[in-house]
């Protein structure tokens, strides 16, 4: 039996542009492994000096949350403004705070 | 189960108007889907079709610089092309589904690329006169409303604006350069512009589907009126370096501001789309011999992974 | 043999295996076995090109005759080349490619690693540069070559008769005249002699890994320092440099 033909499991890239700042997703490629797909991500996502660090997920590994849950996971959040330190009154002349 | 329906697509309609991006997770309309992997990959299968034209000259290239610029256009040529089959890949199909598409002839690609790159100033034309219109297009299609496509058209928008200007300096130095340099340069426009305005496609008056596309944000803009931008852009460009457009009818109406050109030859279009192109054959054959020069290695490599664990993979 | 005259020999063969080099790679552009790896091979052609490019701008200068990079790119015949006679072999399959690849880029690898201490300033300034696109370039071919040769029974197949075909070329990268024997004296070149050791046994473990064979000691193919070359280079050269000839007062 012939195997079926493919183009490689599918990986996410993401790329961290300077030190100190989180890694961006920045797009996907396809790759037989993790060595590899490093070395495409700096090939295709890295030509421009986009970056000095590549993290890579496959594909299938990423877990998401969907559409339907944005009313109950993140909604509720909105009206909980005493998270936000614009909600407290500071008497005027009041300094670090 | 009809009115719940109705329901999702007033919200998704809601949602575009607000300017909302649709992500892949959304729910969408089966045709919104359908259109988009058709002209995803379609634009997936131009950016790859279309390294072979300029490919060709990588290794005539008359400069170490202009070898250099060549290399690094093309390449990012296939770069876009991987940008965008990823992005339709988020819409639930697969590479190798739409790689058998084009190979097998099913899926279509720009009608520009099977024509012949028969000169260097080919390759200074295609910069300037293909990637000028094809820029007119991207920048319209990266405000649509599929987050990745939108996206992927940003980051191409972003890398191709090297490639129209490269094109247009190359014509400039043959156009100020020798007598027979001039003549290539002029020989060059005189067989690429009217391709170049022919695959902004077909004027669309008579697509019934272009309405919803638009109120969808698939389609941003009407050919027609990306052609005609792409018109009153080019040809001062041409004149400032000497060299004539091979249109008789062409001219500046100062009332309208817009340049008036001759009819375009449609027959010859619809042939090339069809598959009678000058180099429609060749251009698959490359990317079918490719693909099947390339199965062992692809299958190597998978056998690879299948044996190693990645730990030992990382530390080789 | 003065000095300069060396340098300048040095500089033209170290410049044309990279372009030649960077050339073949070029070749593969549009038709790799899949799109990732059309845009490796089109980076490490670009950085072949480049080093060639800012070794020519060198050797011009030493010159002094005012030649310029792609003068000397677009101007020499067959036999003024200089580059080793294993980069000039055509691409073949992708085994054939990646086999080429990996005994040339080992090579370089030891050998640039040696050049960056050469006394010639630019010569070390421009060896640290390409080190780091060297050491790229290594590791991309030795994953696969052991992809290739750990693989599957067509791939191990394939790149084992693609090293046992190229493996008389090797021995010409090791070669020394006087060019090299001047210039090792004055601390300028690095000694082909020294990174041999070096490269035999890089290429040993690699090919153990990979599960391949060491091709027996066979007689090796020599002379790209007096510019014998392969027939191949004729083709690569005539291709190459058709524009620049046919239009001699062009710029482009």
């Amino acid at each position: 039996m012939e195997k079926k033909d493919t183009q490689w499991p599918l990986w996410e890239i993401f790329i961290q542009a300077n030190p100190g700042i989180p890694h961006k997703h920045v797009g996907s490629l396809h790759a037989p492994d993790a060595e590899l797909a490093i070395q495409n991500a700096r090939d295709v996502y890295t030509r421009r000096n986009e970056g000095i660090s590549i993290w890579v997920v496959e594909a299938k590994n990423i877990r998401a949350s969907s559409p339907e849950d944005i009313g109950s996971f993140f909604e509720p959040a909105n009206d909980k403004v005493y998270r936000h330190p614009t909600f407290y009154k500071v008497p005027d002349g009041v300094k670090y705070l | 189960m009809v009115k719940d329906e109705k329901k999702l697509l007033a919200e998704f309609q809601a949602k575009i108007d607000k300017g909302v991006k649709i992500e892949p997770k959304d729910w969408m309309p089966e045709h919104y889907r359908k259109q988009l992997i058709r002209m995803m990959s379609q634009h997936a299968h131009s950016e790859i079709v279309g390294m072979l034209p300029e490919g060709n000259w990588i290794t005539r290239a008359p400069s170490l610089r202009r070898k250099a610029i060549l290399l690094a256009k093309v390449q990012d040529e296939a770069g876009h092309g991987m940008y965008l089959y990823s992005a339709a890949e988020t819409l639930g199909i697969d590479r190798t589904e739409m790689l058998e598409q084009l190979h097998t002839g099913k899926a279509k690609y720009s009608s520009i690329f099977n024509y012949p790159t028969l000169t260097w100033a080919d390759i200074g034309a295609i910069g300037w006169l293909v990637d000028g219109a094809a820029i007119m297009n991207q920048t319209a299609l990266a405000k649509g409303s599929y987050g990745p496509y939108s996206r992927a058209m940003v980051r191409i928008c972003k890398e191709e604006s090297f490639h129209n200007r490269q094109g247009y300096e190359i014509m400039c130095s043959l156009a100020f350069g020798t007598p027979e340099q001039k003549a290539m340069a002029q020989d060059a426009l005189n067989r690429w512009w009217w391709p170049a305005i022919m695959m902004l496609g077909p004027s669309d008056d008579n697509s019934p589907n272009s309405a919803e596309l638009m109120s969808w944000k698939v389609k941003m803009e009407s050919n027609d009126s990306i052609r005609q931008r792409f018109i009153d852009r080019t040809v001062p460009q041409g004149d400032h370096i000497g060299l004539t457009f091979p249109d008789p009818l062409l001219k500046f109406n100062k009332e309208t501001g817009h340049y008036e050109h001759g009819p375009i030859n449609w027959e010859e279009f619809f042939n090339v789309v069809k598959g009678n192109g000058p180099c429609n054959k060749a251009r698959l054959k490359a990317r079918v011999d490719a693909d099947k020069d390339g199965k062992w290695v692809r299958e190597a490599a998978e056998a690879y992974a299948m044996k190693h664990t990645e730990k030992e993979t990382l530390a080789a | 043999m003065e000095i300069h005259k060396a340098l300048f020999e040095y500089c033209l063969r170290l410049a044309d295996s990279s372009l030649i080099l960077g050339q073949r790679l070029g070749e593969w552009c549009g038709h790799g076995p899949i799109l990732e790896e059309d845009i490796a091979l089109t980076n490490i052609s670009l950085d072949f090109v480049g080093h060639a490019t800012a070794l020519l701008q060198y050797a011009a200068k030493v010159e002094g005759k005012g030649r310029t990079e792609d003068d000397l790119a677009y101007h020499r015949s067959e036999r003024e080349f200089k580059n080793v006679l294993l980069v000039e072999q055509p691409n073949g399959d992708y085994a054939k490619t990646i086999a080429r690849q990996f005994l040339f880029d080992t090579f370089q690898y030891y050998y640039y690693q040696a050049l960056q201490e050469s006394k010639d300033e630019t010569l070390a300034a421009l060896a640290q540069k390409s080190f780091k696109e060297i050491t790229y370039h290594l590791r991309h071919s030795s994953q696969w070559v052991l992809r290739l040769g750990d693989g599957t029974a067509e791939s191990h197949e394939r790149i084992q008769n693609a090293i046992n075909d190229l493996w008389m070329f090797t021995g010409d990268l090791f070669d020394m005249d006087e060019v090299d024997a001047l210039l090792i004296k004055e601390g300028i070149a690095a000694d082909p002699g020294q990174v041999k050791q070096k490269w035999n046994d890089h290429v040993a473990e690699l090919f153990k890994k990979a599960t391949l064979q060491m091709p027996a000691p066979t007689y090796m193919q020599r002379g790209s320092r007096e510019g014998k070359h392969t027939e191949h280079l004729g083709y690569l050269l005539a291709e190459m440099q058709y524009l620049p000839r046919t239009f001699p007062d062009a710029k482009w």
